[in-house]
């Protein structure tokens, strides 16, 4: 992987000295994952360019395999500028990354013509401008096609070539956080000194940064916890929950609250003391819940193991008093099984559940909660996809996992059905800021059971 | 002599010093007997300690609790003066409907001070012993009234060491008989129907004077069993109840009772009951008969026993069924569940109690058989089966032929009675398979080739896998095995070779292979059948392949293909192990995400690193060595930029897919991993000649491993298949997937043997450099080839499992256990 670095300010050979590396040797720098070079394909007083190569030892990126989700498999490391070529700049080029020099420290301050390029590097062309131009950046991002054997297209890649007077330590700055930014992926474990090293690469143009949050989060390796705190300190907003992660990030802030307000709403409005929460996830409805004393009984169920793992240290349920603990469970189940645990509640929640159900098993969740568990009320949310049109950028569904999103028609006439066939009245309203022509972005349906009375015919 | 039931809760009573744990010891053996003394020492260090009683007793219950569930005899070594401290084990046997039983020591009062002074660690007043004799006294008269079923006093020295203890079994414990049996449904005074359905099964009535059917005797020397409900609402119930007393009373039948006899004979008993559901019918019937045969009719009824156990414990009969707990236990509620069955408490539409859906959560290994609930075809649910097929409903007489598992019926000649609510089909009810215990939690299982524990944290990621993605579980019969690849290779150059595959098998034991060209694709497991009804495909995880718009146009042209081989093979479906082509019609995402993307990135990365070098080689600067290093790179990047591409086809829909199927696993009742692969491939070939479009053909290699000449013949066959881009074989024992060693253990079975391009795309671009190959050849593959027996064993007992007609939860965890098994930390490029 490979970066060059361009200046015409004259005499451009004095590179050199701000990056204290002769342009006349060749300069190797043995790196935890290969070797970075330094060397100059050109150093004339007119154009000096650095270009700062890590061969990457496949073998070595190997042996490092728990900290690297891609280790054991084919990867881009060897070729993509990533995390691993951030690091390299940061060892190689420490003192430049400061904005010291001993011998040029005046020009070290000063804005200078450069050219950096970046041959490789994962990302849209579309982000990468977003980042890179607010830092006063010229920026062209070449997508880097696929084969035609492969049906063509873009692959993932850009070459990026910016253009810009900055000074040098502002632009290698930049890169040392942008670089994994893009890459999306962090090559060893993120610790909490990350916070500190983002702070500090970020001084002067981070909290300025419109993409601030979603820097933060993914310099951060999406721990939200460490994101929520960088951005504290930058001064930030606050947002968000895991549903909304990947909508462009104006949207998501109100509508997973207003989302929870409803659910707890309707809950309220069937006196439901006794409730499920089904899909649970790790938790965002929980917290609510265990916080509103009229709920005696509160089921986390869900189907991932991990997820529930982060409910339960989200709740902080081994430091909660044995009042609180003994209101509320955690369950792994999954609807296609019967599962007695589940049956006798006052109420049953599905909040952005279903669409992520395959159609076709769709009536086997329907069974296991209408039909067996039977709570007197139903509360379900999902998606009203008409109202996607208002998400700028958004293309297909609001998130990978979802097999489907409705229109509020056809959620509608599912809804129905489902009252229909076991036993329920139901009642649809919408949740968010409504728009005239597409409605609420979110739709719930409440759902309460009918009350059978048995007709004894004399 | 002291009769106690093999199974029961052995209660001591005596006051201290009168020889209790002596007795107990001379008995019983050590862990049978459960002592006070012990269960205090253990919650409070002091045998003594009698302020740790309640802690104590607590704990003794628990055990006791948990040996009574188990089936174990269990004996409590307490003074038990009290009733309240009976009544706590009464409490504990009647919870596991066992018999509580009573044992009184009665000693002299004297005798039992010596006693106590004799032993050091007793110091009590003299005024404690005569108290308790005062307590002993006063609750020999109470026993029968608490509760307990039997009652043996001793009394005095002499009496209690005669003592000698005597087993009896219970009456529900027929184990000793094993049929075979006749099992007959309903029959509601249908005496016709019953005499037609016993002609059919072979036996000859045999009449009296009168003409009517007294006995029956078969020749095979069967044994009918009655499931109950012989009367009312038909119009002999006095015939149908002549016959059976007579084949009974002759040892030719069992009998257990149903609701409709217990209420005839609390009517005839003189008590009061409600004249409704045909009882009237029958009483006016009864009316006809003489006094006497009323009389033995009543004291046939009152005989009868309300569940059996037979055949060596795997074959229940109960009127209303019976849940596993219940199985050869006597209480009150076991009773009452037999001749009942269990409602929810709640009434239907017709105000007929809602039954609970006990055979739904049946697990247990012996066949439940009853009748009570009129249904309109006998289906077995979890080794159960109602056999009440509504006779006089006008619906049939049914028969279950045991252990053939074959069922018989009769239909009726009319309606003889309308009934309240039409007749339960089993097709409406909406569940009756997969409950969530049955997949979580640490599960031990025997599955036939081996036994394997499902350690629970695998168990919970598969369940994630199950509930996210897979088709309906219920329908998942079948997980394709992973599969090892042959032992590392030391020829130049690769690390997989023929060579090594065919010493692996030879090491096994096999002598004749069959090499399977290895298609580059996704597994794809098909089932289908005629009718299209459950007919599905899906891959190694279970998940489904494609939309229904799509999947529903490729199964019907597999239907039109398989469909004269459906007929051949005399199966209904046919379970197909295929491989669906091209690669990048399921994995197309991952192939441009994950391959061409590494591809892309390294094409365009590598020659704008050569273009800085030479740049700097320009300024005579030394380079050469990092310039050749990145041009090895460079090649090899587009080495493997070919290997991913060969497996990328244009398809659009379903344009452009095929199936390579290589495996016909099983059809209705059958599982064919006996059958060699000859014949499966000779299936697959018929595949491809009847729509070769849709299949394609598998080439294969099949050599007989003790020759030289046949081996390098395969392996230029190999070399030519991977050469042209093939993925590679696998090398299989040509006797089929069952295949077994001298030892008579489970074979692998195959072995991938992977092409030397093919592997860029798993190993990484690079990994020829003989460095890396020297690296790899240490790879282990121990975990792998475990792995790899251990779900093929798993699917091989789910396909028996699937032949013999087991319940779907059986089917459903061994095929569970294959997916958690995926959840072991194993190399993936293996």
């Amino acid at each position: 992987m490979l970066l060059t670095v361009t200046t015409t300010h004259r005499p451009a050979t004095d590179l050199g000295y701000l990056l204290v590396k002769h342009p006349g040797k060749v300069h190797s720098f043995d790196m935890p994952t290969g070797t970075a070079y330094v060397m100059y394909p050109e150093a004339t007083d007119d154009r000096c360019t650095a270009a700062l190569l890590l061969d990457v030892d496949p073998q070595r990126l190997r042996a490092r395999a728990d900290s690297f989700e891609l280790s054991q498999y084919v990867n881009d490391r060897p070729y993509a500028a990533s995390s691993l070529l951030a690091s390299a700049l940061a060892k190689v080029f420490r003192t430049a990354l400061r904005g010291a020099s001993k011998d040029r420290p005046e020009l070290a301050a000063e804005a200078i013509p450069l050219e950096i390029r970046v041959p490789v590097l994962r990302g849209s062309a579309e982000l990468v401008t977003r980042l890179f131009t607010p830092l006063g950046w010229a920026v062209t991002a070449t997508p880097i096609p696929l084969e035609e054997e492969v049906g063509g297209g873009d692959s993932r890649y850009v070459d990026l070539a910016l253009t810009g007077t900055l000074r040098l330590a502002d632009a290698l700055n930049h890169l040392y956080v942008l670089l994994p930014v893009l890459d999306d992926g962090k090559h060893y474990w993120v610790a909490p000194d990350e916070i500190e090293k983002l702070l500090r690469s970020g001084a002067g143009w981070l909290a300025g940064h419109p993409e601030k949050v979603l820097i933060a989060r993914r310099y951060l390796a999406h721990r939200k916890s460490y994101a929520t705190t960088a951005l504290t300190l930058l001064d930030a907003d606050q947002p968000v929950s895991e549903e909304e992660a990947e909508l462009p990030v104006a949207r998501k802030a109100p509508l997973a609250g207003q989302r929870r307000d409803a659910v707890l709403a309707a809950l309220a409005e069937v006196g439901a003391t006794r409730v499920l929460d089904l899909g649970c996830g790790p938790g965002a409805l929980l917290t609510a819940l265990i916080k509103d004393t009229r709920f005696t009984e509160i089921v986390g169920a869900d189907v991932s193991s991990r997820a529930l793992d982060q409910a339960a240290r989200r709740l902080r349920l081994d430091q909660m008093s044995e009042r609180q603990r003994n209101r509320i469970t955690l369950i792994q189940t999954a609807l296609t099984y019967r599962d007695g645990r589940l049956s006798g509640y006052d109420a049953a929640v599905l909040m952005e559940v279903i669409e992520h159900v395959d159609l076709p098993r769709l009536p086997a969740l329907e069974a296991s909660v209408f039909g067996r568990a039977q709570p007197g009320a139903v509360v379900v949310t999902t998606p009203n996809v008409e109202y996607n049109v208002h998400y700028e950028g958004l293309t297909g569904m609001r998130h990978s996992d979802h097999r489907f999103e409705w229109t509020r028609a056809e959620f509608a006439g599912w809804a129905e059905g489902v009252a229909e066939r076991y036993g329920y009245t139901v009642t649809i309203r919408g949740v968010g800021d409504p728009d005239e022509t597409t409605g609420a972005p979110t739709q719930l349906a409440l759902f309460r059971k009918t009350e059978t009375t048995t007709e004894v015919t004399a | 002599m002291i009769d106690i039931p093999e199974l029961s809760l052995v209660v001591l009573v005596g006051i201290s010093g009168s020889g209790k744990s002596t007795f107990a010891r001379t008995h019983f053996a050590p862990t049978q007997v459960l002592s006070s003394d012990f269960f205090r020492g253990l919650v409070a260090d002091d045998e003594n300690d009698q302020s740790a009683s309640a802690a104590a007793f607590d704990v003794l219950h628990y055990v006791a609790g948990k040996r009574l569930a188990a089936g174990r005899l269990t004996v409590v070594d307490a003074t038990n003066l009290q009733s309240h401290a009976r009544a706590g084990l009464i409490a504990v046997a009647r919870e596991h409907d066992v018999l509580p039983v009573v044992i009184v020591l009665d000693v002299p009062e004297s005798v039992a001070w010596d006693r106590t002074q004799a032993r050091p660690d007793r110091s009590f007043d003299r005024r404690v012993l005569t108290r308790m004799q005062r307590d002993l006294r006063r609750s020999l008269g109470q026993f029968a009234r608490e509760g307990f079923r039997k009652v043996h006093v001793l009394r005095g020295e002499e009496e209690i060491a005669g003592a000698e203890i005597r087993y009896e079994k219970l009456f529900n414990d027929r184990r000793d008989e094993r049929g075979p049996f006749d099992i007959v449904g309903d029959v509601h005074g249908c005496r016709a129907e019953l005499e037609t359905l016993l002609g059919t099964l072979g036996w000859e009535l045999v009449r009296d004077e009168a003409g009517r059917p007294v006995d029956a005797t078969h020749p095979e020397g069967r044994t009918a069993v009655f499931v109950g409900d012989l009367v009312d609402r038909g119009p002999d119930s006095p015939g149908v109840l002549r016959l059976v007393m007579g084949m009974v009373g002759a040892g030719h039948a069992i009998c257990v009772p149903g609701n409709h006899e217990q209420k005839l004979a609390r009517k005839l008993a003189g008590r009061t009951v409600q004249l409704t559901h045909g009882l009237p019918e029958t009483l006016e019937q009864l009316a006809a008969e003489p006094e006497e045969f009323v009389h033995r009719a009543k004291a046939f009824i009152d005989g009868l026993v309300s569940h059996y156990v037979l055949d060596d414990g795997k074959l229940v009969v109960a009127h209303a069924g019976l849940k596993e707990a219940y199985h050869g236990r006597a209480s009150g509620r076991v009773r009452s569940f037999a001749l009942y069955g269990e409602t929810t408490g709640e009434t239907d539409e017709y105000g007929l109690p809602v039954r609970y859906p006990w055979a739904q959560e049946y697990r247990g290994s012996a066949a439940v058989v009853y009748g009570h609930v009129p249904t309109t075809r006998p289906e077995w649910i979890n080794n159960t089966i109602c056999l009440d097929t509504g006779c006089v409903f006008g619906g049939a007489l049914t028969a279950l032929r045991w252990p053939e598992r074959e069922l018989v019926g009769v239909p009726a000649a009319k309606e003889y009675y309308a009934p309240i609510r039409p007749l339960t089909t089993v097709e409406t009810e909406p569940d009756r398979g997969l409950d969530i215990a049955d997949v979580t939690g640490r599960k031990h299982l025997e599955y036939g080739y081996g036994r394997t524990t499902v350690p629970a944290e695998n168990a919970a990621a598969a369940l994630e896998v199950m509930g996210r993605y897979s088709i309906d579980p219920e329908t998942l019969i079948w997980l394709p095995p992973t599969m090892a690849p042959c032992s590392s290779s030391t020829v130049d150059g690769y690390l997989e070779y023929p060579a090594t595959a065919f010493a692996d098998l030879r090491s096994a034991g096999v002598d004749q292979v069959v090499c399977e060209e290895k298609h580059m694709g996704s597994r794809a497991v098909v089932r289908i059948s005629a009718s299209g009804v459950g007919d599905s495909i899906w891959t190694r995880t279970g998940r489904p392949f494609f939309a229904p718009e799509l999947l529903e146009p490729l199964l019907a042209r597999v239907r039109v293909a398989v469909e004269p081989i459906l007929a051949e093979l005399e199966t209904d479906w046919l379970l197909l192990d295929t491989e669906l082509l091209p690669w990048s019609a399921k994995a197309g995402g991952l192939i441009r995400d994950q391959y061409a993307g590494v591809g892309a990135a390294g094409r365009a990365a590598l020659p704008a690193a050569l273009a800085v070098l030479d740049q700097v080689a320009a300024r005579d600067l030394d380079v050469s060595a990092l310039r050749d290093r990145i041009e090895l790179r460079s090649a090899e990047i587009d080495g493997y930029s070919a290997a991913y591409r060969a497996y990328v086809k244009p398809t659009d829909g379903l344009t452009g897919v095929t199936l390579a199927p290589f495996a016909v696993l099983a059809g209705a009742g059958v599982s064919y991993a006996a059958k060699d692969h000859g014949w499966h491939l000779a299936i697959a070939d018929r595949l491809v000649a009847a729509d070769p479009e849709l299949f394609t053909p598998t080439r294969r290699f099949v050599l007989d491993l003790a020759d030289p000449s046949a081996e390098a013949e395969a392996t230029d066959w190999w070399l030519a298949l991977t050469g042209a881009g093939g993925e590679g074989m696998v090398v299989k024992p040509y006797a089929g997937l069952a295949t077994v060693s001298a030892k008579n253990r489970l074979v692998q079975p195959g072995v991938k043997c992977r092409g030397r391009e093919y592997l860029r795309i798993i190993y990484g671009p690079e990994y020829t450099r003989p460095e890396q190959l020297d690296r790899l050849r240490q790879r282990n593959l121990g975990r792998k080839r475990n792995l790899a027996l251990r779900e093929h064993g798993l699917g091989l007992a789910a396909l028996d499992r699937l032949a013999e007609g087991a319940p779907s939860w059986q089917v459903h965890e061994l095929v569970f256990a294959i997916l958690a098994a995926e959840s072991e930390p194993v190399d993936p490029r293996l």
